[in-house]
């Protein structure tokens, strides 16, 4: 592994004043970092341990919903009751994520920024835009199999590959975010991730420096009747080809009244279908509605050569998700 | 944003194109739904500027490993596997796939399975680290090791010590309830001789018969 330099800083300020330095990195769990520099996909000049920061850890119960700091490990979060009682999919999100080893070891804000599964961003063999500038996409005449019907662009098509970052989008979670200026902000997780465009090697809005420190997800009816959906491979510890967050609140005559649903293994970034969502609401809670939510789910899908059955399963999920909703 | 403290950029030095990362990020504070929430203390009033630990000089690591205090010397980058294997002379705890897909170098931290080739080591310090030669009882075997020779839940035997941490907390935490609940709780640690049965019905005895 190309060495590099570490910082092991007690506090937040401690944190900013050390990774002001070129090319330093944060670590938490290490999951997605140690693992790309060994693969020579990243190359921090330092990292930054941020485990031995005080008040980042912990599941609170908050006015409105919950407030979960970015230092609370999957595991810790998968494991609490009272956020599967009321928001069910966020769990369920986690608990099929990973495997147990890695989620004792990933924190959730780490969780939110691991990098793509393409296969061609761990090869430095190959062409790849996210991983080097201008290196070209190896995928677009090579393996697309896995890679996105929604977002891409002519420079990179790499899948978002993550699961709870899908169920918070669906119930519109915030992030709290530290700045290397000292200033704290609140900003809404659907504004995270970046559309790949030109630039597909930022991922994110985030500026140099800024450090997630906080979660919060507002409760909601539709976050306590939700369910996170995910189609695989294998029947555990595998990416999902296609996911799906779903969350409904129905009143008593069977009218949707509020629908939240968004999509994972589809989209270059967390996909939520808005168009889907607004054509559930109002209506009764049907055969017809989950018929009509599905076609609006795909009809910006552009699937590549080898990836156009993603197009269908989604279809399939969703109804699938909805009926048992 | 106004013209008299932030200028726009000359376009024929770069302009636009040379948009840093933080630049992007101040873009999208201005178009996004970001609220400030406070500040915090940074710089010279914080006063908190941590020793930066060089890339190439190995450093003293203080560990805690199988309830013994173990000193040893490694660099920034060196993973808790490499240190087990290479500084300690610690080489129960195996190297598979060294890129955290294969569970072979599972070892127990507080207590719960971790992936030791994705841990690096300078940041378990004053953690408790389990091996798999801290699992007997001195001469008494833990119950799952007699259970895997009792089951024969292994060929080769090189994923064994990954498969016996994994096990181990999965039968701590007493989630060993079923069979499927057994190979959920294991399916990050693999095993290329196909041993699976096996190894589930090692760890199903050892709950049953604690």
């Amino acid at each position: 592994m190309r060495p590099f330099e570490l910082a092991r800083p007690d506090s937040l300020a401690g944190a900013m004043a050390a990774v002001q330095a070129p090319g330093a990195m944060y670590v938490a769990g290490g999951t997605t970092i140690v693992d790309l520099v060994r693969a020579g996909a990243e190359r921090p000049s330092r990292l930054v341990d941020i485990n031995r920061i005080p008040g980042l850890v912990g599941v609170a119960r908050t006015e409105g919903g919950f407030r979960i700091g970015a230092l609370a490990r999957m595991a810790d979060v998968a494991a609490d009751e009272t956020v599967a009682a009321a928001m069910p999919a966020v769990v369920q999100s986690l608990r099929l994520a990973a495997s147990t080893q890695i989620r004792n070891m990933a924190s959730i804000g780490g969780n939110l920024l691991q990098r793509t599964r393409c296969p061609y961003f761990r090869k430095p063999d190959h062409g790849c835009n996210k991983r080097t500038p201008g290196s070209g996409c190896a995928a677009a005449e090579g393996d697309d199999k896995a890679a996105a019907i929604f977002g891409a662009s002519g420079a990179c098509r790499a899948v978002y590959p993550g699961d709870l970052a899908i169920a918070l989008i669906a119930f519109d979670a915030e992030l709290e975010i530290a700045s290397a200026e000292g200033e704290m902000r609140l900003m809404p997780l659907a504004d995270l991730h970046r559309l790949p465009g030109e630039a597909p090697h930022l991922d994110t809005t985030l500026a140099a420096g800024d450090l997630i420190t906080a979660l919060r997800i507002p409760a909601s009816a539709s976050a306590r009747r939700s369910v996170y959906c995910k189609v695989r491979d294998r029947a555990s510890y595998e990416f999902a080809l296609v996911s799906v967050a779903a969350g409904l609140d129905v009143d008593g005559s069977g009218l949707i009244r509020d629908a939240r649903l968004a999509a994972g293994g589809v989209g270059t970034v967390p996909w939520r279908l808005t168009e889907a969502e607004q054509a559930l609401i109002g209506t009764e809670h049907g055969t017809q509605a989950w018929a009509r939510a599905a076609d609006l789910a795909v009809r910006d899908a552009v699937p590549g050569r080898q990836n156009a059955y993603k197009v269908d399963l989604l279809k399939r999920t969703l109804v699938a998700v909805l009926r048992n909703l | 944003m106004t013209k008299s403290d932030d200028p726009a950029p000359d376009a024929h030095e770069g302009g636009a194109a040379e948009l840093t990362r933080r630049d992007l990020g101040k873009t999208a504070m201005a178009v996004t739904g970001a609220v400030a929430l406070g500040a915090f203390p940074v710089g010279a009033e914080a006063d908190a500027i941590p020793e930066i630990l060089r890339a190439d000089d190995p450093i003293p690591l203080d560990l805690r490993v199988n309830g013994a205090r173990l000193v040893i010397e490694a660099e920034p980058h060196v993973s808790l596997l490499d240190a087990l294997r290479e500084r300690a002379g610690l080489t129960g705890t195996k190297k598979g796939c060294a890129q955290g897909a294969c569970g072979a170098c599972t070892v127990q931290v507080d207590g719960k399975p971790v992936l030791s080739c994705l841990t690096l080591a300078a940041l378990v310090e004053g953690a408790e680290i389990t091996t798999v030669e801290g699992l007997a009882d001195g001469e008494d075997l833990h119950p799952l090791q007699r259970a895997f020779i009792e089951q024969d839940a292994f060929q080769c035997g090189f994923c064994t010590p990954g498969q016996l941490m994994t096990g181990a907390a999965c039968l701590a935490e007493g989630a060993a309830t079923s069979p499927g609940a057994i190979r959920e709780y294991m399916s990050g640690t693999l095993c290329r001789c196909g041993a699976y049965p096996n190894i589930v019905a090692a760890v199903d005895t050892a709950g049953r018969e604690g």
